[in-house]
């Protein structure tokens, strides 16, 4: 009797091991590009054009690199050049192309207590959510968008890490999650444009800050190196690629609205 | 509270429609807990029986850290379990990282020591109960282990769903080494995560009803049959 439970659960196990088919590729991916609804739109086009099935997963570009590193991904798309690059430099990585762009934004609660809505500096207006010590929500998580706000606060002369657990909050946590817990909070935040248009419990937030040039967000697509990950899928890894850069593949990104707002901006060079 | 009944309607809406990919999700959760449950059982109770029956030196020692590891993070145990299947691990040979079969081991890993903790306490009280019996009986260890299992066996249902309960319930485990995959590794408790990092808590919410209406199924079922089993045992 017990020999058949474990044979019926064992052959349970093995049912459920059957997952990763030659025809697939696994994506590492920064979440906006999920979040946004981004993927639901590309991925059936891909997959209806050759057949590719296309897995991803979706977590911050810091992890998502450190799980490409470990060659836990075919491909991997996210939103730091820099790290991207180093990424790359480091043998991990085929070869880095953009992809496309949007922006980030600062959004913050309709009570504005720093006054910086309609700014159009992104340096001055963490200056004066700095000097204000209005509450401010930071990933906290080495995320694309976390590098780029600790960038802003560099550049704005503001030591946040004094502040921490201060007005300055750090969440550890995805977009979503910080622009809940900002909301929560009546905080400042930073965010890709795309999470924020598709983003639902947005209470009273609005954009306070735009259009500034530091708030450029570029995406990134490498097919990790099948030399130092032998378990690559690269014909199939290279063939996303191709695809994401091709003429097809930026007019899938560009054909992607929500709210008639297009979120991502191809710019592939080619 | 206005989320709440919009959540409520809209978990109704979704279960009367029907929604393919939600049976896909609430399958893959089924799937993956009822599995990760069958094993922590056919691993835990003998584990458990043991402990019950046998006197050594160090057994304090051993039971505290069994009803300690009941505390397991899941997400620690996500992270270790994703440590050893990552490609760069000593199992990623194997290539099950973000595969159900990842999301079983993990959750078995997770669930096991409850298993195993709660059965022994459960046992060896039966165990007192009988001990003169069965020695009188001369019965041996296996024998023992036999009787008490059979005997304990509805005390031992709640057991596992005990530990059927918190391994629908967890995120932090499957979320690391599932990856939460659409179509290939979401489950109930990934896509509740999700929804949330949305924004859009009303659906959340409304995933988070529908799964404790499945635990409360599962809970039924399991009820269902004990008290048919005890009525044919009295008939």
């Amino acid at each position: 009797m017990y020999m058949r439970t474990f044979s019926a659960a064992a052959l349970a196990v093995v049912a459920t091991g059957v997952a990763a088919q030659d025809g697939s590729i696994l994506v590492q991916s920064t979440t906006s590009t999920q979040a946004s609804g981004l993927y639901d739109h590309l991925l059936p086009i891909f997959e209806e054009e050759t057949g590719i099935e296309v897995n991803v997963v979706a977590v911050g570009t810091g992890q998502a690199i450190q799980n490409a590193r470990n060659c836990d991904g075919d491909v991997l798309l996210v939103h730091a050049q820099d790290q991207e690059e180093q990424f790359v430099e480091d043998g991990m990585g085929v070869e880095r192309h953009d992809l496309m762009y949007n922006d980030f934004v600062v959004v913050g609660p309709a009570s504005d207590p720093a006054g910086i809505a309609g700014m159009t500096d992104a340096q001055d207006a963490f200056a004066q959510i700095a000097e204000a010590e209005a509450p401010f929500a930071s990933r906290g998580d080495e995320s694309g968008t976390h590098s780029k706000e600790l960038q802003l606060w560099d550049s704005a002369g503001v030591d946040v890490e004094a502040a921490s657990g201060g007005w300055y909050r750090e969440t550890g946590s995805g977009m979503g999650q910080t622009l809940n817990t900002a909301v929560g909070m009546e905080a400042y935040t930073l965010t890709d444009r795309a999470t924020w248009i598709s983003f639902e419990n947005r209470g009273d937030f609005e954009i306070a800050v735009e259009g500034d040039e530091d708030l450029f967000n570029q995406y990134g697509v490498i097919l990790v190196n099948p030399d130092e990950c032998p378990s690559v899928n690269a014909e199939a890894g290279q063939a996303f690629v191709d695809w994401l850069i091709s003429e097809a593949g930026q007019e899938a990104i560009a054909s992607y609205e929500l709210d008639g707002q297009q979120l991502f901006f191809p710019n592939a060079e080619g | 509270m206005q989320d709440m009944g919009e959540a409520l309607q809209l978990a109704l809406a979704l279960v009367l429609s029907g929604d393919p990919d939600l049976l896909e999700i609430v399958g893959l959760s089924l799937q993956v807990s009822l599995t990760a449950t069958a094993v922590a059982l056919l691993l835990g109770l003998p584990i458990g029986a043991l402990l019950a029956i046998t006197r050594f030196r160090g057994r304090d020692a051993v039971l505290v850290v069994v009803n300690a590891l009941m505390g397991l993070p899941p997400v620690v145990v996500g992270l270790l379990v994703y440590l050893h299947l990552s490609r760069a691990g000593p199992l990623g040979f194997l290539g099950l990282l973000y595969t159900p079969t990842a999301m079983v081991i993990a959750q078995t890993i997770l669930i096991t020591p409850i298993v195993t903790a709660l059965s022994r306490q459960v046992l060896e009280d039966l165990h007192a109960e009988y001990d003169e019996q069965f020695r009188s009986l001369c019965l041996s260890r296996i024998e023992t282990i036999r009787a008490l299992l059979w005997d304990g066996r509805y005390a031992l249902l709640t057991v596992a769903l005990a530990g059927f309960g918190r391994a629908v319930a967890e995120v932090g485990a499957v979320i690391v080494v599932g990856g939460n995959i659409d179509h290939l590794t979401r489950v109930m408790t990934t896509a509740i995560a999700l929804e949330t990092a949305k924004g859009d808590l009303a659906l959340a919410l409304g995933l988070g009803l529908i799964l404790m209406a499945i635990a409360l199924g599962v809970n039924a079922m399991v009820q269902a049959v004990r008290l048919t089993a005890t009525r044919a045992a009295h008939a």
